[in-house]
């Protein structure tokens, strides 16, 4: 350790706060060479949001699981499951579209419940408990769908999965979000001031608004230059913000990272870790109800094959996201870059028809280097 | 790597085993070692005393090769020849060996297996048990844990998450004892023990001494270091004070030298109005867990009234904390009998219905239970009054942000700001962030274990006065303790735990250490030290 080190620069803490980002480059500077650019081209990039919105609103719903110290590996096989539901009950039961994306949300929260009575009040281990009921959704998919592709679905429906925002709600939409960035950011300044803390300084937060303003815009304007800003991506969107405000502004959300923390000190502190954590489950259930509607949407039909391994993404996802296995740290959004990175590099591989093999090996393994990367370096402090 | 420069003797210096020259350590920031020096002669107990923060954790990490040579300047000389420690093995290597505060042992594995870890007698891999606890036993009985001929005190065969702290401490020792360590490392080996396990101890570090081995004891209490040592080091602020053989010098000095001015005396004078009845326990049973016959406590009554101190004073298994923890709803073990609140029957499921009633239990072991470490300190704060901070569940930023910087100030919490981790805080300021934490729910009735362990002289008045502060505005404070010279200079009164039972209750002007030690005992007993 150097003896007088301020701001110097060290490579090795550069490297390990920026890895995951450096990764992400190379992994799109890779695709794009290999596939002479069509990666990039707006077309693709608007299907890779599309596949992103699915990974990523399970995993916004993992982000909390994981962060109260638990784990659920039964997201993938609860997406089939449930698009498997909202499928059959449209096209056999003549359940009209509200129904059939109400009731597969409540069998999310319902299972969310069971996994919380389970895990929280009768103390079974999550990891076992949700490789259970991984199983018990995958046969359920295969018995309520009777083993077949069932097709197709409301018209209505499949705008959750297959829509895009005409070009002026898009814009709307932006200028509406710059403003309450600014707004926000405003706010936080004055009560800064008010109880006189050390706010940023000025060219700071102006800094954050360009870039925030700047993503937003080229994000926008590309999707728009192909058929428009696809309906998942901005259900990813407002689930993620109201999720980070959840974990950031509630104190249900301040309980999940105390129990994250410290589970005995939460309890001591008075907090009801069986009541809190069955919440998480809940909520973690009904994403994944989300995500498999849009996943129906998308294919247009409920599929035996819907969902199958995508747990295994989604968990890598908010763990590339900072999302610490070890409990009690993350931020929610952090899933977000999580799902943009495991979507690019299944998008990818899917265009340069990498051999599915090859495609499960590839998805494995960085799942385990993303665990190792989290524990290597959170855990020596 | 050890590199042992054995043509560097210097012959003046013989009888030093152990010298640290002009060691110099600075963390980013902070300076937490300047130019200390540090001699142990062979076959002593030398004692450390200093604040917390003032660098005695420091300088142990780079005696036991925590902090690797190279990361700090200066030397470290063992008989004379210099070495230099990159790892904790090469430490053990020279014979050195340190026994942390916190302890290290393997919850789930038995005493014996614990105390050969790593190197247990074994046949081609496999473990050889009779041996392995025949060589337990008789390292045992060595270090003077158990005793010969007679029922053992610990068996290594016991599980050592089933033993108390004080005897997994012990534990701790024997598994010191059963490498070739020439200089043994104390920190702070008496914060869990209670007065007779502290005589215990001491005995056997007595004894040890007598077989040659030099020790280097940490200690918060001076009585222990008065009794004990040979010498005392005295560090401050990253300075060596003053060295001195212990007949040279007095408590009083010492804690002069430690704090840098004179603490006339260390319990604030305060005289308390005595009010109402406001917790009645009649016939309170707590039983073993899993059982509903065999009772871990038996037929507790007390009363308690507001605007008091009461001391819990008792040996450690006697029960207190366990009481408490169970009155609190924390304890899972099934309990029977009768609680009362300001005259009404009270049920506690858990720590949130104490809490929404007034009652808060602070734990001894604050950084396992207290405090959810990786948090920040106002988060920690307001962690049991998060209802206030909130509306509809939604917390207001500048509301927690006035609320913790209030209680901050009011008992002088030690952070730059409210928004760093706890874990970046000193023992003393983690103490006081947990009791933020339990004043912000505005209590009743605030019952504090161990409230001082392993905190600095200068914290602990401060600690005291909060108490004296909360008795005034009517609170009524419970403080468990082993530390007999606290319950009597904070309390008002004095209940003493025995076995499970009350051994005995006392106002605190009829009471001293020798009643206490007899009403916990049940027989005459002699204090160390005297």
């Amino acid at each position: 350790m150097s003896l007088n080190n301020k701001k110097s620069f060290d490579p090795v803490k550069f490297l390990k706060k920026y890895a995951m980002i450096l990764v992400f480059i190379a992994i799109v500077i890779f695709f794009s060479a290999m596939t002479n650019g069509v990666f990039l081209q707006a077309r693709n990039l608007s299907n890779l949001f599309r596949q992103m919105a699915i990974i990523g609103i399970m995993a916004t719903g993992l982000s909390l699981v994981i962060v109260a110290g638990h784990i659920d590996l039964s997201t993938g096989t609860l997406l089939g499951f449930i698009s498997g539901i909202s499928a059959a009950g449209q096209v056999w039961w003549n359940w009209p579209t509200p129904i059939a994306i109400i009731i597969p949300i409540l069998v999310g929260l319902v299972v969310g419940v069971v996994h919380g009575i389970l895990i929280a009040y009768l103390k079974l281990p999550a990891f076992i408990t949700t490789l259970g009921t991984q199983f018990v959704f995958r046969g359920g998919l295969l018995g309520v769908i009777k083993g077949q592709t069932v097709a197709p679905l409301h018209k209505e429906f499949v705008v959750i999965g297959q829509g895009y925002l005409s070009k002026e709600v898009s814009w709307a939409i932006v200028i509406v979000a710059s403003l309450m960035f600014v707004l926000i950011t405003l706010n936080r300044r004055r009560n800064d001031h008010k109880l006189q803390i050390d706010t940023k300084p000025f060219k700071s937060d102006l800094i954050r608004l360009i870039i925030f303003v700047g993503i937003l815009s080229i994000f926008t304007y590309l999707m728009n230059s192909y058929e428009g800003v696809p309906v998942p991506t901005l259900i990813l969107i407002i689930l993620v913000l109201i999720y980070t405000f959840i974990a950031e502004k509630t104190t249900f959300g301040r309980s999940v990272y105390a129990i994250g923390g410290n589970a005995l000190a939460a309890q001591y502190a008075g907090i009801s870790a069986k009541r809190v954590v069955t919440v998480v489950f809940m909520f973690s259930g009904a994403l994944s109800a989300i995500a498999g509607l849009i996943m129906a949407a998308r294919l247009n039909a409920g599929s035996p094959q819907a969902g199958l391994y995508l747990e295994t993404d989604a968990i890598a996802s908010a763990v590339i996201g900072g999302i610490s296995m070890i409990g009690g740290t993350g931020k929610v959004y952090g899933a977000l870059f999580g799902a943009l990175l495991m979507a690019s590099l299944d998008n990818g591989m899917s265009m340069m028809n990498v051999p599915t093999f090859w495609q499960f090996i590839v998805r494995g393994t960085v799942l385990v280097i993303a665990v190792l990367f989290d524990v290597t370096s959170k855990r020596k402090r | 790597m050890q590199d042992q420069d054995v043509t560097n003797f210097t012959l003046l210096d013989n009888d030093y085993i152990l010298e640290m020259k002009n060691i110099t350590k600075e963390f980013p920031g902070v300076k937490a070692l300047d130019n200390v020096s540090f001699k142990l002669k062979e076959g002593t107990i030398h004692a450390i005393c200093g604040e917390n923060g003032a660098g005695k954790s420091t300088l142990i990490k780079i005696l036991c090769g925590v902090h690797s040579s190279g990361s700090y300047t200066g030397d470290i000389l063992i008989n004379g020849a210099k070495v230099e420690f990159d790892s904790v093995r090469d430490a053990e290597g020279c014979g050195i060996t340190c026994i942390h505060q916190e302890l290290v042992l393997v919850p789930g594995l038995s005493v014996a297996e614990n105390i050969f870890l790593g190197n247990q007698p074994n046949n081609k891999g496999v473990i050889n048990r009779g041996v392995l606890n025949k060589l337990t036993d008789d390292l045992l009985v060595r270090v003077g844990i158990n005793e010969k001929g007679e029922e053992k005190d610990i068996h290594p065969t016991d599980i050592v998450d089933d033993l108390s702290v004080g005897k997994q401490q012990l534990v701790e020792i024997a598994k010191a004892l059963s490498k070739e360590t020439r200089i043994l490392i104390l920190d702070e080996p008496t914060s869990a023990l209670t007065e007779k396990e502290t005589e215990v101890l001491l005995d056997i570090l007595r004894n040890l001494r007598n077989e040659g081995v030099s020790c280097i004891y940490i200690s918060h209490k001076l009585d222990e270091v008065m009794a004990i040592s040979d010498e005392v080091t005295i560090i401050r602020d990253g300075n060596s004070i003053d060295s001195k053989l212990i007949s040279d010098i007095t408590k009083t000095e010492i804690i002069k030298h430690m704090v840098g001015r004179e603490l006339t005396n260390q319990f604030p004078e305060a005289t308390h109005q005595c009010g109402d009845l406001i917790l009645e326990v009649k016939n309170y049973n707590v039983y073993r867990l899993g059982s509903k016959e065999r009772k871990l406590l038996d037929d507790i009554s007390f009363k308690i009234n507001k605007g008091e101190v009461v001391g819990i004073a008792g040996l450690m298994g006697s029960g207190r904390t366990e009481l408490f923890e169970s009155l609190c709803g924390i304890l899972p073990n099934r309990s029977d009998g009768e609680v009362y609140l300001n005259g009404k029957r009270l049920v506690i499921k858990s720590a949130r219905d104490a809490i929404q009633n007034g009652i808060y239990y602070l734990t001894e072991d604050r950084n396992r239970y207290g405090l959810v470490l990786n948090m920040s300190v106002k988060e920690n704060i307001t962690l049991s009054s998060l209802k206030k901070i909130s509306k509809l569940g939604v917390i207001n930023d500048n509301h927690e942000e006035e609320y913790s910087h209030d209680y901050i100030e009011r008992i002088n919490i030690k952070t730059p700001n409210t928004k760093v981790a706890v874990e970046t805080l000193s023992g003393g300021n983690r103490q006081k962030v947990s009791i933020a934490k339990s004043l912000m729910t505005n209590p009743q009735i605030l019952i504090l274990d161990e409230p001082t362990r392993g905190i600095d002289v200068g914290a602990k008045y401060e600690i005291y006065k909060i108490i004296h502060d909360l008795v005034d505005q009517g609170v009524a404070v419970i403080v468990i303790s082993s530390e007999l010279e606290e319950v009597l200079g904070l309390s008002d009164r004095v209940i003493v735990f025995r076995d499970g039972t009350i051994g005995g209750e006392r106002q605190i002007k009829e009471a001293d250490q020798v009643c206490i030690m007899n009403l916990a005992t049940g027989q005459e007993v002699e204090l160390i030290g005297e």
